[in-house]
């Protein structure tokens, strides 16, 4: 049996005429936090439903804790956990109930209550499901994914539509699973999640990975880790394009965006002073500029010239 | 899995179901509350009571006086006097079933106006002749004597008893199991559901058995109530009766499925439901008996699943008969119920 958690070799799917996933590739290994990171339909769902056995692929070869869909389905299903994106639980069930119900159908699990504790519902132990806020009913699922003990973690958009608060709670009980050595694959387009929880990252855009790496690697291939981004008063003669920039010191890379022009560069401290003394000297005033670290985000809109939720 | 394992499985989804089942207001509503409503509404509207009195209206003259003294010593005949303008509208209207005109003078006929085409005129006429009859003297030259003839089992409650059991089985089978289907479908529970070990086939006949268990309270509770406060009997075994409502329980359950294996929206099932319901409820003989339908279309109506278990209820319950008696019924239930839950589990849709 080969060691990794998940293997996917040329991974097609086809809805009729439209390619939802077109040939992809990774590898994840045990204890790893795999993030699929892409905008809404890249396709990171339909990747994800066929690992875990819910669609059949077109083509391509997936292997699965070292087991493949369509002989081994009962094994593999013991030993993963799933989190749907948005899937509503039974309103009229309680916390704690619901829970048992998902540990009675794996043949080993956790307790039910050391679950419920571990996703901070135990006072809500006895409530209906549907008088939970959505943080809750999100950390409920998340607990029902984990009952199994599983071994390999499924999490689609976990936290999208949740507040800051929750998200961060959600985050925290990935973390704590990640602790215990086991496999998460996650799929998001928020690229702070995708930063806090990943080990790896593979950036998914019209079903096909455009970059692979991790959080620091990807950064990394955009030249700079920090972005300078400054904008111009008004009635100012001409234009300032990108190119005026690109020779600063320290500057790798400009693009223009919404009025504004972002400069990726590698030192602040080396390349303000030029970047000041450049623009008044071809008669513009600042309205304003800013500095920040780089993040996938970036990378995305380097990659693609888009933003990752334009959708 | 193991049989340990498949076996707990098994009973959680079948005690979550039961919890959702009774947490859901509505299936405490139509399962007890509105059966028992709608048999007591039908009971007081069915009831026995005395014959209702017609109505006589006696034209204000001189001379009415005696007459309209006569009339209302008779109990069946509710009498006024009026005059001539308002007791022609009253007869128009329909507020009298005849206007009794006293004779101008004395030896002179008594005279009648009445609409002959009402059925009531009729009888009104009859019993006020009879009434004056009477009062001016008329000896009957026969005796005679009436005997009531409704006793329990031959009312038409009794007979709408075990009709209205028989809808609501069909009607709690079809929707607890086809709509709850649909639902856990769009809400995307059955996905999630079958991301487990747990065994599909499993989960369906939990949903089944869930039936079950409700019908054998609410057929226990709808023929207790029928029993104790309407004094319909129940002539056959009880048995026979708890048995027969689990079969037809489990056809109507397989009819659910079917119906809500490929649905993916709320719509298309209620479509599908009152489709497959509505000729049951109008043609298997809940209220009145199949045979007032044109023969023609009888042995369609004989073969849906209700008008069978309606029929083989009613001869169990009011008839005494035994379940053997009615095997041909009881093939076509199995059959209706087989065949859907087949078709509906072949067919049936995840997601």
């Amino acid at each position: 049996m080969s060691g990794e958690a998940v293997a996917v070799r040329d991974l097609v799917k086809h809805y009729g005429r439209v390619e939802a996933v077109r040939g992809l590739s990774f590898t994840i290994a045990p204890g790893e936090c795999f993030g699929l990171l892409g905008p809404n339909g890249a396709g990171k769902t339909t990747t994800v439903e066929i690992l875990e056995g819910l669609l059949p692929a077109t083509s391509g070869d997936a292997v699965v804790l070292g087991r493949r869909w369509g002989r081994d389905d009962h094994e593999i299903r013991e030993r993963l956990g799933v989190c749907l994106q948005q899937t509503v639980l039974s309103e009229k069930l309680q916390v704690g109930e619901t829970v048992s119900l998902f540990r009675a159908f794996y043949r080993e699990g956790r307790h039910p209550e050391e679950v419920v504790e571990e996703v901070g519902l135990r006072e809500k132990r006895g409530a209906r499901v549907g008088t939970l806020s959505g943080g809750q009913k999100q950390r409920l699922a998340v607990a029902c994914a984990l009952v199994g003990d599983p071994e390999l973690l499924f999490l689609d958009e976990p936290t999208t539509g949740l507040d800051p608060q929750s998200r961060r709670q959600v985050w925290d009980i990935v973390n704590g699973f990640k602790r215990r050595g086991r496999t998460v694959v996650l799929t998001t387009h928020y690229m702070d999640e995708a930063e806090r929880l990943c080990d790896r990252i593979a950036v998914v855009d019209h079903g096909q990975i455009i970059a692979e790496g991790t959080p620091r690697e990807l950064i990394r291939t955009l030249g700079g880790d920090h972005v300078v981004e400054i904008a111009l008063e008004d009635g100012a003669p001409g234009e300032l394009r990108p190119e005026d920039l690109a020779d600063l010191p320290a500057v790798r890379s400009v693009h223009a965006e919404a009025g504004r022009l972002l400069l990726t560069v590698t030192e602040p401290h080396l390349a303000l002073p030029p970047l000041l003394d450049r623009v008044s000297a071809r008669g513009f005033a600042l309205a304003g500029l800013s500095t920040r670290h780089a993040s996938l985000e970036d990378v995305f809109v380097s990659l693609t010239g888009r933003h990752l939720r334009d959708e | 899995m193991s049989d340990r394992t498949r076996l707990r499985a098994f009973f959680a989804l079948c005690l979550a179901r039961l919890r959702e089942s009774y947490r859901e207001p509505e299936v405490l509503f139509w399962g007890f509350v509105f059966p028992v409503l709608l048999s007591a509404a039908l009971a007081v509207a069915f009831r026995d009571r005395p014959p209702e009195a017609s109505r006589a209206i006696v034209l204000a003259r001189p001379g009415s006086e005696p007459v309209a003294r006569a009339l209302a010593a008779s109990r069946l005949v509710k009498v006024e006097t009026a005059g001539e303008e308002e007791a022609a509208r009253a007869l128009r209207m329909g507020r009298a079933d005849v206007v009794v005109v006293p004779p101008a003078a004395p030896a002179r006929p008594v005279e009648y106006r009445l609409d002959p085409s009402r059925p009531e005129a009729g009888i009104a006429r009859a019993r006020v002749d009879d009434a004056l009859q009477r009062a001016a003297g008329r000896a009957d030259p026969v005796g005679t004597r009436d005997v009531a003839t409704s006793e329990p089992g031959g009312r038409y409650v009794d007979f709408l008893v075990p009709g209205l059991v028989g809808m609501n089985l069909m009607s709690a089978g079809m929707w607890g199991v086809g709509f709850v289907l649909v639902d856990m479908r769009i809400k995307k529970l059955l996905r999630r559901l079958l991301a487990t070990p747990m065994r599909p086939a499993d989960f369906l006949a939990a949903q089944m058995v869930t039936r079950e268990v409700f019908t054998v309270v609410e057929v226990g509770f709808l023929f207790g109530f029928a029993h104790l406060a309407l004094g319909v009997p129940v002539r056959g075994s009880v048995t026979a009766v708890f048995a027969l409502a689990l079969l037809g329980s489990l056809c109507f359950a397989g009819l659910g499925l079917l119906v809500a294996c490929r649905a993916r929206k709320i719509e298309t099932v209620n479509g599908l439901m009152n489709v497959l319901m509505l000729p049951m409820f109008v043609g298997s003989g809940v209220f009145f008996s199949v045979e007032r339908f044109p023969q023609a279309v009888q042995p369609v109506l004989r073969a849906l699943p209700l008008t069978s278990l309606i029929d083989a209820l009613r001869a169990v319950v009011l008839e005494g008969a035994d379940l053997a008696s009615q095997w041909p019924r009881l093939v076509l239930l199995t059959a209706w119920g087989g065949v859907s839950f087949a078709v509906g589990l072949r067919l049936f849709r995840w997601s």
